[in-house]
This record gives C-alpha cells, sequence and structure tokens, in this order.
C-alpha cells in the first residue's frame, strides 16, 4: 500500500478542528500550571508543616511517575470517586498538574534566590509578610525563570498528543479519527506532525515574545 | 488502599517493570548513538550534513513523542517499514531522545573553552587529535548531569508504548486499573515501581557526576 495524500484534503476541517482543541487545551493547561506552580511553590515553602509535606509528597509522586499513568489516574480515579469531569476538564487537570509540579521546582529555587533585603525592605515599609511576598518576592522570581518555564510550556504542548488516550478529541485523536474512516495512518499523522510543528513554532515565538517583554536587560 | 489487591497483582507489575526497565536501556542506548552522530552533524564541516542533523533534532523535537510513535508503528508497514510494537517502541522512542541528547552533546562540547583546541593545535596535535584528546574528555565531563536528565525523562518517557500495547509498566496498570476499578491501588504499585527505577538510575548517575568531576 503506497502513499496516497489526495485522502487528506477530505479530513482538512476534522483536523483543523483538532488542532484549535490542541491549542486550546495547551493554552488552559498552561494557564492552570503557572498559577498552580506558583501556588504549590509557596506552599512547599512557607506553609505550616501539614500542609507542606502532602504538597511535597504529591510534588515527589508526580516528579517521579509518566504522565500518561497519572491521566489515567485522574481520568479513572475520579470516576472512582464520583466525580465525571468531561475528558477535557480531566486532559486540563492532568496537564496542568503535572506541569504545576515541574514549574513549581524552579519556582522555588528561584524564590530562595530574591535577595532576602527585598523581603526586609518591603516588611519595613509596612507590608505583611503575604504581601510582601505576592508584591515583592515572587514577582522577582517568577520573572527569573520565564525561560525555563516557558520550555515547560513547550514540552507542554506537545504531551497535549497524551490526552488522546483519554478521549479528549484534539489533534491527535481526530487524526485517528480520519485514519478510522480511510485507513490511512501514514498520511494522516504525517499530517498532524506538521500541524504540531506548525503550532510548536508558533508558541516558541510566543514564548520569546513574553521573554523579551518580561526580562529586565530590555 | 486494598493491600490483599495489590499483594495478588504485583507479581505482574514486577514483570512489567522488567520490560519499562529494557525499553529505558535499549532506548538510551539508541538515543546515545543517534544522538552523538546529529551532534557531530551540526558542527560538521560539511554543510549537507550540518544541515540533516539541524533538521533531525528540529523536526523530533518539535513534534510529540507519540505521534513519531504512530507513524513509524501505523504508518511503517505503508513505506515497507514492518516492526512489531516492542521494535516501533525502541526505534521509535530512541530516535526521540537521541534529538534531545544531541543538543546537550553540542552543547557540552560547545561550552569547553575554545582556548584548549587553541592550544592542542600549538602542541601540533591535528584537528581530530585535538578533539578527541582535549575537546572530548573535558566535554563528556560537562555533559554526565544534563544526559542523567534526558534519561530520567526518557524513563518516564517508556510509558508511551502502552499506547501501542507494549505490556509494560502503564499498559498493565492501565489494564488492572480497566479490570479492577481500583485506580489509585494501581498508580500506587506503578509508582513505587517507576521512583525506584528512576532513583537508582539518578543515584548511578550522580555517582558518576562526581566520579568524572575535577577535584
Amino acid at each position: 500500500m503506497g502513499l496516497d495524500f489526495t485522502v487528506v484534503p477530505a479530513y482538512l476541517d476534522t483536523i483543523l478542528i483538532g488542532v484549535l482543541w490542541t491549542i486550546a487545551i495547551t493554552v488552559c493547561a498552561a494557564i492552570l500550571s503557572f498559577f498552580g506552580g506558583i501556588l504549590l511553590a509557596v506552599i512547599a515553602l512557607y506553609a505550616p508543616w501539614f500542609l507542606r509535606l502532602p504538597v511535597r509528597f504529591f510534588a515527589w509522586l508526580f516528579m517521579g511517575t509518566p504522565l500518561l499513568l497519572q491521566l489515567f489516574l485522574i481520568y479513572f480515579g475520579l470516576v472512582q470517586l464520583g466525580i465525571d469531569l468531561p475528558a477535557f476538564v480531566a486532559g486540563v487537570i492532568g496537564l496542568g498538574l503535572h506541569f504545576a509540579v515541574y514549574n513549581s521546582e524552579l519556582i522555588q529555587t528561584a524564590i530562595l534566590a530574591v535577595d532576602k533585603g527585598q523581603m526586609e525592605a518591603a516588611r519595613t515599609l509596612g507590608c505583611s509578610r503575604s504581601q510582601a511576598l505576592r508584591k515583592v518576592v515572587i514577582p522577582q522570581a517568577v520573572r527569573d525563570v520565564i525561560p525555563p518555564i516557558g520550555n515547560n510550556m513547550i514540552a507542554l504542548l506537545k504531551d497535549s498528543a497524551l490526552v488522546s488516550v483519554i478521549g479528549v478529541s484534539e489533534l491527535t485523536l481526530s487524526s485517528q479519527l480520519a485514519i478510522g474512516r480511510t485507513y490511512r495512518p501514514f498520511e494522516f499523522y504525517a499530517v498532524a506532525a506538521v500541524f504540531y510543528y506548525i503550532v510548536n513554532l508558533g508558541m516558541e515565538a510566543v514564548m520569546r515574545r513574553i521573554e523579551r517583554k518580561t526580562s529586565l536587560s530590555r | 488502599m486494598d493491600i490483599e489487591l495489590i499483594l495478588k497483582v504485583y507479581p505482574y507489575f514486577l514483570e512489567a517493570a522488567v520490560v519499562t526497565i529494557e525499553l529505558s536501556v535499549l532506548t538510551v542506548l539508541l538515543g546515545l548513538i543517534c544522538g552523538a552522530l546529529a551532534a557531530a552533524a551540526r558542527m560538521s564541516r560539511f554543510r549537507l550534513l550540518r544541515i540533516i542533523g539541524a533538521v533531525y533534532v528540529s523536526v523530533f523535537r518539535g513534534t510529540p513523542a507519540l505521534i513519531q510513535l504512530f507513524l513509524l508503528y501505523f504508518g511503517g508497514p505503508q513505506i515497507g517499514i514492518q516492526l512489531d510494537a516492542f521494535e516501533a517502541g525502541v526505534i521509535g522512542l530512541g530516535l526521540n531522545i537521541g534529538a534531545y541528547m544531541a543538543e546537550t552533546m553540542r552543547g557540552a562540547i560547545v561550552s569547553v573553552d575554545g582556548g584548549q583546541t587553541e592550544a592542542a593545535r600549538t602542541l601540533g596535535l591535528s584537528r581530530a587529535q585535538a578533539f578527541r584528546k582535549v575537546t572530548l574528555p573535558q566535554a563528556m565531563r560537562l555533559m554526565i548531569r544534563p544526559l542523567g536528565v534526558n534519561i530520567n525523562a526518557q524513563i518516564k518517557g517508556t510509558a508511551l508504548v502502552a499506547a501501542i500495547s507494549v505490556v509494560e509498566l502503564t499498559y498493565t496498570a492501565q489494564r488492572y486499573i480497566g479490570s479492577t476499578y481500583k485506580p489509585f491501588e494501581m498508580f500506587f504499585l506503578a509508582g513505587v515501581l517507576y521512583i525506584i527505577i528512576i532513583t537508582v538510575t539518578g543515584k548511578g548517575i550522580t555517582y558518576l557526576d562526581r566520579k568524572a568531576r575535577l577535584p
């Protein structure tokens, strides 16, 4: 069976809708992982032990196991607990939590690297500890780790293909749908790869822009 | 937590963990070979080789590993590549991690001070000798730790072959989640095994890194 790319155009709309879903899930999960990462970092560093220890354990578990396994856990585990989430939401939560843990590690290091004098100065000016963290320390810490967080977000885009296994009809699953009708796996996976590559280029450009906007040395 | 169930199914998970270890070792070896070749190609004197190396790295890093795996396993037969799931898993994931390792290796080689090559050349070594005897040994010392990060990611990355039905840890966990409806127990069991594999590998890499570090 040779290659025949003429079957592709008939399914282009299916694939393009898949691209939109891939972008949607990537953006939602990226936002969740960014703010979740900050939250986890603050808890891991400053919360009382009964919050800190479970969060550290959770982070350790999530960093040591594959995303695919975590997606199965979230998807099937929530059903077992009686929470029936749409696949899209389960996918966003799974991807978002996974990358939140990685972002949190980066942000923790950055928070510790912010000069102690910043916190002291803010406190002297009358800020409470939480105000000083929120308005002085964390913004500086986050700015320092924007480039590595950007790398994580690009990894997130590629890992978003995994949510096809729990039934989110993003780019990978849309291609599989077309393959199911046409029995032409090579053509459609190749097309999916091209679209991923294009979205990836776009994402890299966006990240570079954000990096430029947030870096001090403009 | 259903301890009885865990005690009943854990032998299957152990067997699956062996497959995960096999996959990890084979993909990492293939990745190191592809990575070294691609890094060499990217730094070659010949433009064509540089382009081939750059395209390989860019394509494999720019698309999801899962798509690469599907393309090879399901699409391969259409272009005359017939592989069983395990072989496709090793080759697909090995090529994927190779692209990441190529960048790691290139980064380490580039960060060795240029003066080292110049000094070696002044002392009468040929370009190849200077690279082999002066630059490379120093670069290898630098690349142990970042390659360790790649290897750690790859161990978790082997879970992807569950999607083409290779019976490794994630596939086994998924199957037992489906048949027992005990997702937390099965996740715990597979998770512990993954963490053991990753921790042991991590310790090995730290040991190597410390050995290679200059006093």
